[in-house]
């Protein structure tokens, strides 16, 4: 399967060429955020603080690594659950975030939030963390140390492989691949979710 | 019967051992299982993923880096012979010491937050483990280590039905859990059910059956037919891995009954990711 090489900021024009199934590759920097590093730069957005990382561009990872070994870059890190991060995703792409790594679906909310601030939601395949650290080549703490494994980094990432699931037309690839592959005879249910 | 005396000590090495080789080698069941559904699956997207699953998987073992980098809860049943003496601790305490070594000394992330509904502060050595503990017959321990991620343990589900729905109902349940958790459990996902007993031991005996091995089917010939129905249904919704569509949606479906009370059809769902991550010992 062929893959796009993205090169990260992303500009606009590089998103309007994505749509929903295209296998992509990440080069450049991207940031990682999880819950609790999202809450607190929402938090400081309310207050009208100035935020740690200057997001416009940017790509965030959501990924919570392993301790690195002696001498290694990062552990195992792979993507989390991007549904949790639902509630604080448009204020992140309303401070010009553009493309957001994570793994499964996203709300119908959310889906239209991309749509509206041009950006895009990929996929990295969950469960190979061991396989994408192999494209992490620098790794630094840039923000909320106290955090640990959900601090804010700073991620050198080399051909780094993700899937786009949400286009800047509001696609969904995990909707259309469902209905493309379905044999069953049941109904697809209208809740999409089971949180958490 | 004379008694046998284990050493708490050797309880807490066989834990830590169990929690690094658990996070690092994928069972070779889980992986053929992975390796088989590459031959079925229709969409070339899932094919790809797949592919990186297995590539994971050789480079997890090569170079000793956790499969995923959620290392996950420390579920831990033990199965303690009743003639067995545990010498020099407590046993909760030695598995526990052997959860807080294991994920030291093999760099596991560590996952477990205290006060859960108000401070969440990480406990910054993985323990408590959720520990579960049987007494059978004999002089030997054995352990069964399974870490657990969040992405799909968070998708586990419980209902009491009405006694008179049967199957359908469970057949039902299952796949409407499946459908609604798409993605979050990361998918090609093992399956695990338990249907009977009540509330706790229907979500005991859901996640027991993890522990089986692909491919492996109960014995008893009605349960092992629930066994076929129900994996065969799952892998219709069209979910496939990491749910981008396909029809890889389950590796395997296990299911668990127990007599249960006049009034109640309890079933429980307890759903496992691709890194099917399980380890035992006999001590």
């Amino acid at each position: 399967m062929s893959s796009i090489a993205l090169t990260t900021p992303l500009t606009d024009e590089v998103i309007d060429g994505l749509k929903p199934g295209d296998h992509v590759t990440f080069s450049g920097v991207i940031y990682t955020a999880r819950d609790a590093a999202h809450k607190r730069l929402i938090e400081l957005v309310k207050r009208g603080d100035e935020l740690p990382v200057d997001l416009r561009g940017q790509v965030i990872y959501y990924v919570g690594p392993t301790p690195p070994r002696p001498g290694a870059v990062i552990g195992s890190a792979g993507p989390t659950t991007a549904m949790r991060l639902d509630p604080y995703t448009e204020p992140m792409l309303e401070l010009g975030v553009k493309g957001v790594i994570g793994k499964g679906g996203r709300g119908p909310a959310v889906r239209a939030a991309f749509a509206k601030n041009h950006a895009v939601y990929c996929i990295a395949v969950g469960g190979t963390g061991a396989l994408l650290n192999r494209h992490i080549k620098k790794a630094e703490v840039v923000a909320f140390e106290d955090l640990g494994t959900e601090a804010i980094r700073r991620l050198e990432v080399e051909g780094f492989p993700a899937i786009v699931v949400n286009d800047c037309r509001g696609g969904d690839l995990l909707e259309e691949g469902k209905r493309q592959y379905r044999t069953s005879e049941r109904p697809i249910p209208a809740v999409q979710s089971l949180g958490g | 019967m004379p008694v046998r005396e284990i050493d708490a000590a050797t309880i807490t090495d066989t834990i830590a051992r169990l929690a690094v080789e658990a996070t690092h080698y994928l069972p070779e069941d889980v992986e053929g299982a992975i390796r088989a559904a590459k031959t079925t699956e229709r969409s070339p997207l899932a094919v790809q993923i797949i592919d990186e699953i297995l590539e994971n998987a050789e480079i997890a073992r090569t170079r000793m880096l956790p499969l995923c980098q959620d290392t996950g809860s420390a579920v831990v049943h033990v199965e303690l012979g009743q003639d067995v003496h545990i010498a020099g601790g407590f046993l909760a305490d030695a598995i526990n010491e052997g959860i807080r070594r294991g994920y030291a000394e093999g760099f596991l992330r560590k996952s477990i937050a205290d006060r859960p509904f108000s401070a969440r502060t990480n406990t910054q050595d993985n323990t408590p483990g959720i520990i579960h503990t049987e007494i059978v017959p004999g002089d030997k321990v054995h352990l069964y280590f399974m870490p657990k991620g969040g992405g799909c343990e968070n998708m586990s589900r419980y209902q009491n039905f009405l006694p008179g729905m049967g199957k359908k109902a469970i057949v039902d349940f299952v796949c409407e859990t499946v459908d609604m958790s798409g993605g979050n459990p990361c998918p090609p996902l093992v399956i695990g059910v338990g249907v009977g007993g009540t509330a706790e031991k229907a979500m005991t005996m859901a996640k027991h059956t993890l522990f089986r091995q692909i491919g492996s089917r109960h014995p008893d010939e009605e349960v092992a037919a629930l066994e076929d129905e129900l994996l065969e249904a799952v892998n219709a919704l069209g979910v496939g891995p990491q749910a981008v569509g396909g029809s890889t949606t389950a590796l395997d479906v296990f299911v668990e009954t127990h007599p249960t009370h006049i009034t109640a059809l309890p079933v429980a769902v307890n759903i496992q990711c691709h890194s099917a991550r399980t380890k035992q010992a006999t001590i």
